[in-house]
């Protein structure tokens, strides 16, 4: 696995990276959260079969976005109906600041891979 | 040589530096080397608002779309106050005044249109140099101002046309304290817009306001020899006047094109690429361009024109085509608010709706044709103007109730306290939206209902501010509206209007949201059409439908709805409202048991558990042992009651009975949008059964009255009665009736109010009474396969879709822990 020394915090020498478990342990096109190390991730298994990890809170008021509608990489929040872009984070058609987003993949096992 | 190409644009007007200026926004300066030619000596201004210098409401600079440091900044040449003279199409050259000659690759001409002068004796002065002192035609900012300069002193003033700009010029004269006469050869007043009843009615305004109007008045001399004294008509009569202004209308500036050799009829003949038929490299905007036979001498054409034109110079969309502009204007004759549009006769079988008031000069006229809009003329009053060019625009379907079109039936604020309200005041109520955003989301370049709407979240909320939002979204385009085709699809995401997706659905058998995106939506999934097309799924194919949970919105695959802090609120059925202490006991045991924050009674006469945790929810549920309530749902709600003849003396008819049994047979039918019904055991609708989406109301005698598409939430409307019938079991298969029809024919999230009142009650009273269409008995097959389909979604307590439905956090699993180890054998092959 190649890392290049500018994706990360010069301080943390390498990504942790953490076992999430089997992907079906989230529906198809649903999000679940998790607590890891101290942080509330949501993870997210699009339809297509990418995987995406936001911070688990909308910035616009908190709402839930594990809970939200999901398709087309995009989260709708299940509160007022912000959209953001799951890749990016970025918002769409409001001014909210971006979602913080994290690494993840699926293993070999279909187990998923966030790193932190 | 930079590697540019060469586009030379003559004509400064509005359409040729409106074309400039849709070049240079598609970044068209990358492209070309743009030069323009305007033969008067400034940048391009709104000719528009001419009249309202002449008037000294403007002042002329600020008229000015662009001013000359626009064009230095953008990196256009512009060769102000230069007249072409020729056009060399061999050695692609054109020749300006003062020996200034441009080359080109392309050429746009938009040399616009002139005044026609009628050929009046004393017109011109003896020598024959210019117009005998006082007379004026009114088309340039120069006119403007001499007429100004000569017009001060209160003069007598005729305007000779009784067509638009000359009634423009004759208010604007007014407004210089002119004395004015209009001098019109036709019978009534703007003939080219208005019908006979309509010039009447601007007739009589005018002259209100101290116009005098002469029709049938064909002018054949300019008496005086110097100086303008007075006019000569044809039948004899004179009139005294100091000063006239000609206003007979105008004719397009073709004279260059047809000495270059380019195809010329009317206008300079285009096709619907723009391009000139007999030369490829030149094109024609505006007012001097033809385009399948027509000439146009309104704004809005021109617009439509120049953005084809710029798409296809820029490379933007090289086979944007112009398909010609529905004829529609909306202006200011004078103060007097017109708009008018299509047709001003009716032909054939066409249907003519009118209104007129004297008093208040006002004159409503529609055409309508095959139930849709051909024509309208609406003077004196604005108020629903947006509505009915709305009508026309889009071709839909008249409500029922014509007058609905041309009246304010609920009383909303009008586009002139629309126009005169503050930058600062809230439009959308919901999401705090005021009315200097949407103007700067408009003036970015948001022309589209839906455009403004997604740029500043107003009219996303409860919706009833949509109005609104398009008032001021047309104040601000001032025409230039685009239409945003997907406000006709049924979801976004799919590119079919609802009757065509259920018949692609139906053909191609797609069964799951999913496969509705594969096949009809190239496979594209979109978040915010997964809903519209479960709820719509689930209607055409009951049980056969393939439920894909996350197509659904978090209340309906927790079958509770989400509220702000995450926790959830549970509201048990209570059929009709009735329930019982073992029920009540119940309940609750349950609030303690599970910490509830709140116990609400509510509207729908039921309880309302408050502060659930999701994770409680199938604990909940067991514990109740009621069905669900689907509070949360697009679907049947509840049915209100009172209590009818087994307790109240006024009662005629056994409400709560019916109400129970109404709850019982449509529990859980999902729909469009949800439903909220109620049934009143008399005529003194305690429940409130007139303003709800389906109400039942007894009457004396053993009958029932049944009222559809009442509201009364942030809209406010008194239902429309469907049908009087007898027995409860009436009332159930109407009202079953309905139901299906809604489900079937409604948009998404469309209340019965809206669908109603778009379909007006007399269609669905034929189709679902008189069986005009010959479905009822199919409609009631099809609600009893829905009722029969039915299934308590609580019962998922007992057996879950997914091991993690009712699961928020989910853990890590302890093995991960150290994480990095975990990794590495993952990744250790």
């Amino acid at each position: 696995m190649q890392t290049t020394s500018a994706d990360y915090d010069e301080t943390c020498a390498a990504p942790v990276v953490i076992n999430l478990g089997p992907v079906e342990r989230i529906p198809l096109g649903e999000g679940r959260e998790f607590a890891v190390k101290g942080e509330l991730v949501a993870v997210f298994r699009v339809r297509a079969g990418r995987l995406h990890a936001t911070q688990a809170k909308c910035p616009h008021r908190e709402g839930p976005l594990a809970d939200g509608i999901i398709g087309g990489d995009r989260v709708i929040c299940p509160l007022h109906a912000f959209k953001f872009e799951l890749d990016t984070g970025q918002p769409i058609g409001n001014e909210c600041e971006s979602l913080k987003t994290y690494q993840i993949s699926l293993s070999e096992d279909g187990e998923i891979l966030l790193s932190l | 040589m930079n590697g540019k190409q060469r586009l030379v644009v003559i004509g400064n007007g509005m359409a040729g530096a409106r074309l400039v200026e849709d070049v240079v926004a598609r970044s068209g300066g990358d492209l070309f080397d743009i030069v323009i030619f305007g033969d008067e000596p400034y940048g391009n201004y709104n000719r528009i608002l001419l009249s309202s210098v002449l008037s000294g409401t403007h002042d002329p600079k600020d008229i000015f779309i662009n001013p000359l440091g626009w064009y230095e900044e953008n990196n256009v040449k512009l060769h102000a106050g230069v007249r072409v003279t020729g056009i060399d199409r061999e050695n692609r050259l054109v020749h300006g005044a003062n020996g200034i000659d441009e080359n080109y690759d392309y050429l746009v001409i938009a040399t616009g249109s002139s005044p026609f002068v009628p050929p009046l004796e004393g017109l011109k002065k003896d020598d024959g140099e210019g117009f005998t002192d006082g007379v004026f035609v009114f088309r340039t900012l120069d006119d403007c101002d001499l007429i100004t300069r000569f017009a001060e002193g209160g003069k007598r003033a005729a305007v000779i046309g009784g067509g638009l700009l000359g009634l423009e010029a004759a208010r604007g004269l007014l407004n210089l304290g002119a004395q004015v006469h209009v001098v019109h050869l036709m019978s009534h007043l703007m003939e080219v817009q208005l019908d006979a009843d309509a010039g009447a009615t601007l007739k009589r305004s005018m002259e209100a306001m101290g116009v005098q109007v002469h029709l049938n008045k064909a002018t054949t001399a300019i008496l005086g020899n110097d100086r303008v004294r007075g006019l000569q008509f044809k039948d004899g009569s004179q009139l005294e006047c100091e000063m006239v202004v000609i206003s007979a209308g105008i004719r397009p500036n073709v004279a260059l094109a047809r000495e270059a050799g380019l195809l010329v009829e009317r206008g300079i003949v285009v096709g619907d690429d723009l391009k000139c038929v007999n030369d490829s490299d030149i094109f024609a905007v505006g007012e001097c361009a033809q385009h399948r036979g027509q000439v146009y001498g309104l704004v809005a054409p021109l617009w439509e024109q120049t953005a084809v034109l710029a798409e296809r110079l820029t490379g933007h969309n090289p086979n944007a085509a112009y398909q010609g502009s529905k004829v529609s204007t909306k202006l200011k004759v004078m103060g007097i608010e017109l708009a008018v549009m299509g047709s001003k006769e009716p032909e054939g079988t066409d249907e003519v709706v009118s209104y007129v008031e004297t008093g208040r000069g006002i004159y409503k006229k529609l055409i309508v044709r095959d139930g849709q809009l051909a024509g309208a003329i609406l003077l004196g009053d604005g108020t629903n103007d947006p509505l009915v060019w709305q009508a026309f625009d889009r071709g839909t379907q008249l409500p029922e109730n014509r007058a609905a079109l041309l009246f304010s039936l609920a009383e909303e604020s009008g586009p002139i306290e629309t126009a005169s309200m503050p930058d600062s005041a809230q439009v959308c109520n919901c999401n705090g939206v005021s009315k200097g955003q949407i103007l700067a989301a408009v003036n970015a370049g948001h022309r589209s209902l839906k455009a403004v709407c997604d740029a500043t979240r107003a009219g996303t909320g409860c919706g009833s501010c949509k109005p609104q939002v398009q008032r001021i979204l047309e104040l601000a385009c001032d025409g230039a509206l685009v239409e945003d085709a997907s406000v006709h699809y049924y979801v976004s995401g799919v590119a079919l209007r609802k009757p065509e997706l259920i018949q692609a659905i139906r053909e191609q058998n797609l069964r799951s949201v999913s496969a509705v995106f594969n096949a009809l939506a190239g496979g594209k999934e979109d978040p915010s059409s997964k809903v519209g097309l479960a709820s719509l799924l689930s209607t055409i194919w009951g049980k056969d439908y393939e439920d894909e949970r996350d197509a659904r919105f978090i209340n309906d695959r927790v079958h509770a709805n989400i509220q702000k802090d995450r926790t959830f609120s549970v509201v048990p059925r209570i059929y009709g409202g009735v329930t019982s202490p073992d029920e009540l006991r119940r309940i609750a045991h349950v609030a303690e048991k599970y910490d509830v924050k709140m116990v609400k009674i509510t509207g729908g006469q039921r309880i309302d558990l408050l502060g659930i945790q999701k994770e409680d929810l199938p604990n909940v549920w067991r514990d109740l042992g009621m069905p669900s309530g689907h509070a949360y749902t697009k679907a049947f709600r509840t049915c209100k009651t009172c209590v009818g003849t087994d307790f109240c003396r006024y009662g005629v008819g056994d409400s709560t009975g019916l109400g129970v049994k109404i709850e019982k047979r449509f529990q859980g039918i999902e729909s469009p949008h949800k439903m909220k019904l109620a049934a009143a055991g008399c005529p003194r609708n305690c429940s409130e059964a007139t303003t709800k989406d389906l109400g039942a109301v007894a009457i004396e005698g053993g009958a029932w009255e049944i009222y559809i598409g009442g509201a009364a939430g942030s809209q406010v409307r008194k239902g429309d009665l469907l049908a009087t019938v007898g027995a409860h079991d009436e009332v159930l298969k109407y009202m079953g009736r309905f139901i299906q029809y809604y489900r079937e024919n409604a948009k998404y999230l469309e209340r019965t109010y809206g669908f109603v009142e778009r379909l007006g009650i007399e269609k669905l009273r034929l189709i679902l009474v008189d069986d005009s269409e010959g479905i009822c008995g199919r409609l009631d097959a099809d609600i009893q396969a829905a009722v029969e389909a039915y299934v308590d979604p609580w019962q998922e307590a007992h057996e879950p879709m997914h091991p993690s439905q009712f699961v928020n956090l989910l853990t890590i699993p302890a093995e991960a822990a150290p994480g990095l180890h975990q990794i590495e054998k993952t990744f250790g092959d």
